[in-house]
This record gives structure tokens, C-alpha cells and sequence, in this order.
């Protein structure tokens, strides 16, 4: 298996390198850039599989590189790791097409796990970003427009709730006695709704938990 | 007259006057009784501008002199020890001379005939004096109150009442076969009020602008003052701490970490009450062990509802989870999830430590059999410890809610 070609963008140079001096053999940095512009430019040029996206940086955080990047046949791929806890911060670049979130103070070897999860196209919550969508999607005071975008299913449920506890995806399949892949599977049809869904209890609940 | 007596006992004390307080009439720079001085501390405006204002009156029709006389009549004089201070004569006669110059212009042009239509107001205006005087202080700051209560409301209460008002006096004035005359008059009041508007409005419209611009740069100061005493007593503190500590490799992830999580609440999370709701009192318990025993404990909460006393057992049985995991898993990191569905809520303490047997806890170890799982059965709740050794430790803390 070749190494993974990652992208590092973040404004902060002794967090870049940082990162770079943690990530494993298995994952190769080609590149780092520290705005909005030069993001989607190296993307551009260079083609990562996988880019470790800041979501708040000068001229319009992750969510303008999503927005300027992704589109009809992209195959670039964006883990968001941010310091940030604000729902919206991480809603928003979820809803922005980024396949994953983890926070910065994650350990080396769980983001070169979640890398490596990102560039074999499944997604990767936190146990916050998992609490966050339990929370968002179990306020259902108006009935689902689409129901099977709108409501998550009992296992979806199931699942969620053991990332939510601090269990690892195996460890997960073990207690469900499911396969990994299988988890892997509930935890991406998750994120489908979460950026598809059109649920506006979403964001009204996003900025619920922004203005108090 | 018994106002009088109170007036007097008030007066002595200027410091603790109300807001607005009764007219009288003082004695120090008046020039004829203290009537318009008085006034205009009351209305807190120059005195001279209410004695131009009496001497107008005056020449209109005389108002000015009747509405003098009633106020002398209905205000009391300020008490006044020793000898009275002597008027400024010369003053006096310069309104006297402002007055016959005004006089005698309206008697050359024509123009001070007010009419007998100027009576009823004169009336009215001296009759709301009065009553704005006998009336007693609390009343008059809830009328003050009341009417700029009104103002404020809004502008379509104000359009309103300005239609209102037009609409009245076409009216009054058709059905008194007047508006025929009265026609040509109107428009060129409406002229002229236009012409007004059309040169004001810029200069309103860039006062307006500027005095919004001005409060939301007074509003942005005062964040960023907040925020920089904030910066300065949390953040800049503990990085002093931080330098001081530099070989304590512990210490300084400890000030670190409890940094990070109070400035992340600052920054993100609601303002809660850690007595009245379950969330709340789950990030309370976390953050003071995890800064008891330095070891981070990551809380994740779904849902919220208020506290009872049933959740805050609750609450002391999932601290004694947490202390248990933070003194002896070894764990480096224990996780806490809470989460309050409308029937029941749930608390998750999880570390991937060294783990237990559970059947090789001794029965006196307090902790688990009465700390956790005795305290959740007495409250009707109750408690499950999933642990092997090598594997960590799971407690699974569950509370039924009673249904209100």
C-alpha cells in the first residue's frame, strides 16, 4: 500500500509542523498551506488524497476551502481538525463536505488511524462531534420531511452513542458483535444525512447553541 | 396649608431630592418672585429662556403674565435664612425693555392678536401646571415615565397618532364649513413643513447615522474590555504559572488543561447553572476532579433537564466513578457521557485503564458497592460496573425520571 499523500492546512506553522513530526510511516506530507487562497491553490496542484483541514483560518476558515474546492469530480478528501467546541464550527464544515472532525488535541496515532479512515472514504467522528449529532437529530419536535434523511435508525443510534461513550470502532463491532465494517458503514450513512438532511432544526439548533 | 409644612421638612436636603421634585421658588438670583428660575431647575433648562419665554406670553395677550401670577401663587418659596440677597434691578429692566420693544412691534404689525382662541390654552397650560405641582413626586415620575414609555414604543404608534391628529382637524375643520378657508392656509403650512424636512433630512439622517455608529463602537469597546480582562486574568495568569512550573511536567499539563477547558466554556458553551441542570452539574463534577487528580476527563452531554434530588445523587455516584477511574485505572484519558431522554438519564464513566475483578473487590471497599451502586438503589436508580482486568472500566449509571 502506498503512503497516503496529505495536505496540511492550518495558520498556525508551529501546529503544521507539529503535526508533520507526529503523523506515521504510512502517511506522507506533501504539503502545507496557511490561508484559504493558498489552500485551494496547492490543492489544485497538488492532489492530495487527504487534506487536514483548520476550520478557522484568515479569509474564511475550512468551510470557504470546502465551498471553493469540492464539487462534481473531486476526489479530494478533508478531515477538519479544529481547537474549536461551537456546534456550528463543527456542523458547519460537516455540512461542508468534510468526512471527518477531530480535535487538536487528538494523539498522533488516532489521526493517522483517522487519515487512513478519511482516504479509504469512510468518516470519523469524535465523541463530541457524535453527542453533537444525537443531540441535533433527537429534537424532533416537527415530524421528518424526509424520513429517511431526517431520523437516524435505532442502530445508527446504537452507534453513535458508543463513539459518544469513548469506544473505538472496533471495540464498537465487538459490543454490537458487528464487523468493523459494518460500523464503518453506519457511521458514513450518518454523515450522509448529517450533510444532507434538510432538517432546519439542524441549524436552528446549531444556532441555538451558538446565541446562549 | 399643609403641602407647605412638607415642602419645607424636604427641602433642607438638596442631596437626596427625587428625580423630580416639587417647584418652589428660590430666592438666590431671582428677579422678580423666583418663578422662572424655579421652573427652569425643574425642567433643567436656562432660566433666562423661560423668562423670554413668560415676557412673550405676555405680549401675547398677556399668558405669560396670568401663568406667572398662578405659579407665584401655587409654589412655595425656598426657605431662606438671613438677609434676603437684593435683585438684579438692571436685569429686570432689560426684559421690561424686551418686553415693550415686543409689544409694540405686535401692535404696529398687527400680529399679537391671539384672539380670544388663546384663552383655552392658556387655561389648559396653567391648569396641567397646577396639577403637575400639587401632584406628589412618585406620581410625576411615573407620568414622566409613563409618557416617554409611550415615545419609545414605537414609530408606528407615533404615525398613528400623528394621522390621528391630522385626520381630526380636517374634520373638525369640515364639519365646522371651515376647511374651505382654512384650505390655503394648510397647504402652505404643509409647504413650508416639507421644506423644513427636505433641508433637515440629510443632517437628521447623518446624526442618526453617527450616533448609531457611536453606540456600536461604545458596545464594541466594552466587549473588547471584557474580553481583554478576561484574557488577562485566566489565559495571561496561567501562562505566568506555566513558566514558573516548567519542570513540572504534571503541574504545568494540569494548569494547561483546566485553562483550556475554562476558556472553552467561556468561549462556547451556555451559560448554566450547575445546580439546576444535569449537563451543567456533569461538566462541574468532571472539571473539579479532572483538576483534583490531573487527569483529563472528556465529558460529551445529550440532552439536558433541570436537576432533582433523585440526579444529584446521581450526580455524587458518578463523581465517585470518576475519582475511582482517575486514581487507579492509569488510564490517560477517561471519558463521561451523559445523556437525558425525556424517561431517563444516563451516565457513562469510561476509562481504558488497568481494569478490576469485580468478584476480588473486598466488601469494605466503599467506593464501588456504596459510593455508586448502593447510593443508585437507594434513589431508585441503578448502577452496572463492566470491568476486566487489562481491559479498563465502564460504570453505566441509570436514573428513571419521574413522570410529571
Amino acid at each position: 500500500m502506498s503512503a497516503i499523500r496529505v495536505l496540511i492546512v492550518d495558520d498556525h506553522r508551529l501546529f503544521r509542523s507539529g503535526v508533520r513530526a507526529e503523523l506515521g510511516d504510512s502517511i506522507e506530507v506533501i504539503g502545507e498551506a496557511e490561508d484559504v487562497e493558498s489552500a485551494v491553490r496547492t490543492i489544485a496542484e497538488l492532489q492530495p488524497d487527504v487534506v487536514l483541514l483548520d476550520v478557522h483560518m484568515p479569509g474564511g476558515g475550512g468551510q470557504e476551502v470546502l465551498r471553493r474546492v469540492l464539487g462534481p469530480g473531486s476526489s479530494v478528501r478533508f478531515l477538519a481538525l479544529s481547537v474549536s467546541d461551537a456546534a456550528e464550527d463543527v456542523i458547519g464544515v460537516i455540512r461542508g463536505g468534510a468526512r471527518g472532525y477531530v480535535t487538536k488535541t487528538i494523539s498522533g496515532r488516532e489521526l493517522t488511524d483517522a487519515i487512513r479512515r478519511v482516504a479509504d472514504g469512510d468518516a470519523v467522528f469524535s465523541p463530541r462531534l457524535a453527542g453533537f449529532v444525537l443531540d441535533a437529530f433527537a429534537s424532533s419536535e416537527a415530524p421528518p420531511i424526509d424520513p429517511e434523511l431526517d431520523s437516524l435508525t435505532q442502530r445508527e443510534r446504537e452507534v453513535l452513542r458508543l463513539i459518544a461513550r469513548g469506544y473505538a470502532y472496533k471495540e464498537i463491532a465487538k459490543e454490537l458483535f458487528i464487523s468493523v465494517k459494518t460500523v464503518e458503514t453506519h457511521v458514513s450513512s450518518v454523515l450522509r444525512k448529517l450533510q444532507l438532511s434538510n432538517r432546519h432544526e439542524l441549524s436552528r439548533w446549531a444556532t441555538a447553541r451558538r446565541l446562549v | 396649608m399643609a403641602d407647605r409644612q412638607t415642602i419645607r421638612d424636604a427641602a433642607p436636603a438638596p442631596p437626596e431630592a427625587p428625580a423630580l421634585p416639587r417647584l418652589i421658588r428660590p430666592v438666590e438670583g431671582r428677579l422678580v418672585a423666583g418663578v422662572a428660575q424655579g421652573a427652569a431647575a425643574q425642567l433643567r433648562l436656562d432660566p433666562v429662556a423661560l423668562r423670554l419665554a413668560f415676557v412673550l406670553l405676555t405680549v401675547l395677550d398677556g399668558i405669560g403674565a396670568v401663568a406667572y401670577a398662578a405659579l407665584w401663587m401655587f409654589t412655595s418659596r425656598e426657605p431662606y435664612e438671613g438677609r434676603e440677597p437684593s435683585r438684579d434691578w438692571s436685569q429686570v429692566a432689560a426684559y421690561g425693555a424686551i418686553g415693550l420693544a415686543l409689544m409694540a412691534l405686535g401692535w404696529l404689525t398687527g400680529t399679537s392678536t391671539g384672539g380670544i382662541g388663546a384663552w383655552p390654552i392658556a387655561v389648559g397650560g396653567i391648569g396641567s401646571l397646577i396639577l403637575w405641582q400639587q401632584a406628589d413626586p412618585d406620581r410625576r415620575q411615573r407620568w414622566m415615565n409613563s409618557t416617554v414609555g409611550q415615545v419609545r414604543q414605537n414609530r408606528v404608534r407615533t404615525l398613528a397618532g400623528l394621522a390621528l391628529v391630522v385626520v381630526g382637524a380636517i374634520g373638525f375643520l369640515v364639519v365646522t364649513d371651515e376647511l374651505g378657508s382654512a384650505r390655503p392656509g394648510v397647504m402652505f403650512t404643509l409647504v413650508v413643513v416639507g421644506g423644513v424636512a427636505l433641508i433637515a433630512a440629510p443632517w437628521l439622517a447623518a446624526l442618526w447615522k453617527e450616533l448609531q455608529r457611536e453606540r456600536r463602537e461604545r458596545i464594541r469597546q466594552e466587549e473588547r474590555a471584557e474580553f481583554a480582562a478576561h484574557v488577562h486574568d485566566s489565559v495571561l495568569h496561567t501562562l505566568t504559572l506555566i513558566q514558573r512550573n516548567a519542570n513540572d511536567s504534571r503541574e504545568v499539563m494540569r494548569l494547561a488543561r483546566s485553562q483550556e477547558r475554562e476558556l472553552r466554556n467561556w468561549l462556547y458553551q451556555p451559560k448554566q447553572d450547575a445546580d439546576a441542570s444535569v449537563a451543567a452539574a456533569v461538566r462541574r463534577v468532571a472539571a473539579e476532579e479532572e483538576d483534583a487528580h490531573g487527569v483529563p476527563i472528556e465529558v460529551v452531554c445529550v440532552g439536558d433537564c433541570p436537576l432533582t434530588p433523585e440526579l444529584s445523587a446521581m450526580m455524587q455516584a458518578a463523581r465517585q466513578a470518576m475519582v475511582n477511574a482517575a486514581k487507579y485505572s492509569e488510564s490517560s484519558v477517561v471519558s463521561v457521557y451523559a445523556e437525558a431522554e425525556p424517561e431517563e438519564v444516563t451516565v457513562f464513566i469510561r476509562d481504558r485503564g488497568v481494569g478490576f475483578d469485580m468478584g476480588q473487590v473486598p466488601e469494605d471497599r466503599m467506593g464501588i458497592r456504596q459510593s455508586i451502586i448502593g447510593r443508585m438503589e437507594r434513589h431508585g436508580g441503578s448502577a452496572r460496573v463492566r470491568t476486566e482486568p487489562g481491559e479498563g472500566t465502564e460504570v453505566m449509571l441509570t436514573m428513571k425520571l419521574e413522570k410529571t
